[in-house]
């Protein structure tokens, strides 16, 4: 038994009855990685060491007990190296302390066990930003695995890894679990806390499960979600078991179609696709209506504003004094120039790459004297009218569903050298993050293209705090 | 937009190929941007975050398990000495 090719549930049934015990699980994970990730990239190392101590000490009675977790990049991981796929921090800087949601994973008896690939900073939605290294698509290597956590969708679904932990800004959870073919969820604003998360953009980050099956997606959900006194925007909303909402029926569920994410610009294959599934859905007996989220052309300019914004003020903490790369200035000094200016400056441009420099860029731009009104603040009351429009459509319905991106995963290089066309491709999950909601990544079949086979996600979004029915839905229709 | 302005602000330095190369993409980037102007904006408040968030308050006492030793702070700094971060000699 190759416990890599096992989900959690199935990996936790593996220990009980002897087949595998924790150490021989990872040690075999270990190998899938050592063997198959040279072509793919979704690692950028692990510590087999320590994963193999904690996995002897583990106590396997605990709803976790045992299971590995690869995580993305930008987690904090006591003891480890946390670099963002930049160079700014990789090798550069070691986490000194746990993030609360690795703490909670540790308490469910998980070990985390690897470092995923990433854009930087989580900053791009085709894991073609990293600072590190490329990072493809299994079921094509000539493609991107989407992004941000490109990393992480590709090694659950290349079976390197159980299941991983993502995080979603804008769709970076749910968009590469479509490309790669997985279940991501990005839970609600304030359900996980984000305490020792690497901050983008903090008003819209969220760490979420990225695994094999809605059922794995719940029990990791049960595991990270609830308050924490360390992240007040964590809040305080009573958690479900999770679990319970598998394999109960979505009889009488209302599920609205945006129009606007059936428009002009989509896939005819992929929306094939996505209404298919949406059909199946209807056929197991939801109910389903045509909605409209009219303020759906705004979300893409919305979002770069506010992100970028967000993102130039937390990068500010980058400036080579207390953690991360310091430029070697002794060259460049010459008589009374400003020494520190040049310090800040240097490291600043030998440690960042392009994509965070033309979001810092951006950020700085639209917060700058004489523009903050025009740009920022405008942009946040158009929020909270994106907002309003699930407000008003979550009278309506219990759920919203739709595509996850326009097309399937593109050709590596494709969209490179031209990031508005890489921006505009996120339009039907950055609204998500905007309004606070959940929303969830489902594999629904694929799409041929140049002889491979691409997977393609239905995307589900739920009320506020509505991850229950989210994985409701989501598990009736991978079951149905 | 002035990008060598910006670039300031930002405490970047670019090269005068990025200069080039970032500025035709951020104008391409503003035009898009440019759309948000047409909506009546004017009754509108501001979203800063999509959930209502309060002020969390506890007693102001030292938690050592959730604070980090001065050899963990210092850990990932570039140059130390004496205890302290070490920083090139900013004034003369």
């Amino acid at each position: 038994m190759n416990a890599e090719e096992l989900t959690i549930v199935q990996l936790r049934q593996a220990y009980q009855s002897g087949d595998l015990t924790p150490v021989t699980a990872i040690r075999s994970i270990a190998k899938a990685i050592d063997s198959r990730d040279p072509e793919i990239g979704g690692y950028l190392e692990y510590d087999l060491d320590t994963a193999l101590d904690q996995a002897k000490k583990v106590d396997l009675s605990l709803p976790l007990g045992g299971v590995p977790i690869a995580i993305k990049d930008l987690i904090n991981v006591r003891g480890q190296n946390c670099g963002c796929a930049s160079k700014i921090l990789t090798g550069k800087y070691r986490a000194p302390y746990d993030a609360t949601v690795i703490a909670k994973l540790r308490a469910a008896g998980a070990i985390p066990f690897g470092r995923t690939n990433m854009d930087e900073f989580a900053m791009g939605s085709s894991n073609e930003n990293s600072g590190i290294k490329i990072c493809r698509n299994p079921h094509d290597p000539s493609r991107i695995p989407g992004g941000s956590s490109g990393g992480s969708a590709a090694v659950v679904a290349a079976n390197m890894a159980i299941a991983a932990l993502g995080s979603d800004t804008g769709g970076s959870i749910r968009q590469p679990a479509s490309h790669c073919g997985i279940v991501g969820l990005k839970p609600s604003y304030g359900r996980v806390s984000r305490y020792g998360l690497v901050a983008f953009a903090s008003s819209l980050d969220q760490i979420g499960p990225m695994t094999k099956t809605v059922e794995d997606c719940a029990l990791l959900m049960n595991a990270l979600a609830g308050p924490d006194p360390r992240d007040s925007t964590c809040l305080n909303e009573p958690v479900p078991d999770f679990t319970e909402a598998i394999g109960q029926d979505v009889k009488g569920l209302k599920i609205g179609l945006p129009k606007e994410y059936f428009a002009e610009g989509i896939d005819p294959e992929v929306e094939k696709r996505v209404r298919a599934a949406v059909q199946k859905l209807e056929s197991l007996g939801a109910e389903i209506v045509e909605i409209s989220l009219p303020n759906t052309e705004y979300a893409v300019a919305t979002y770069y504003i506010i992100a970028a914004a967000e993102a130039s003020s937390n990068l500010s903490r980058f400036d080579g004094v207390r953690y991360g790369h310091r430029a070697d200035i002794s060259e460049v000094i010459k008589g009374d120039e400003a020494v520190l200016i040049t310090h800040y400056k240097m490291s600043r441009a030998e440690g960042f790459g392009p994509e965070v420099k033309r979001r810092i860029l951006l950020g700085t731009y639209v917060l700058s004297s004489g523009y903050y009104d025009a740009y920022y603040l405008r942009a946040q009351k158009v929020r909270t009218l994106i907002r309003s429009d699930f407000t008003r459509a979550f009278e309506k319905v219990d759920l919203i569903a739709s595509p996850v991106c326009p097309t399937p995963a593109f050709k590596i290089g494709e969209k490179n050298s031209d990031p508005l066309a890489m921006y505009l491709a996120d339009i039907y999950t950055i609204s998500t993050n905007l309004a606070g909601i959940c929303g969830i990544s489902v594999p629904c079949g694929t799409v041929p293209k140049s002889g491979k086979d691409l997977p393609v996600g239905l995307q589900l979004l739920g009320k506020p705090f509505g991850e229950f029915d989210l994985l409701k839905a989501a598990s009736a229709y991978e079951l149905g | 937009m002035d990008i060598a302005k910006i670039a300031n602000l930002a405490r970047l330095e670019l090269t005068s190929e990025e200069i080039e190369t970032f500025g035709g993409q951020l104008d391409q980037i503003l035009m898009h941007i440019e759309q948000l102007k047409c909506i009546d904006v004017d009754r509108i408040d501001a979203t800063a975050h999509a959930a209502a968030i309060f002020d969390s308050y506890r007693e102001d006492e030292l938690q050592s398990a959730h604070s980090l030793s001065q050899e963990a702070a210092l850990s990932n700094a570039p140059a130390t000495a004496h205890d302290q971060i070490k920083m090139p000699k900013v004034i003369e």
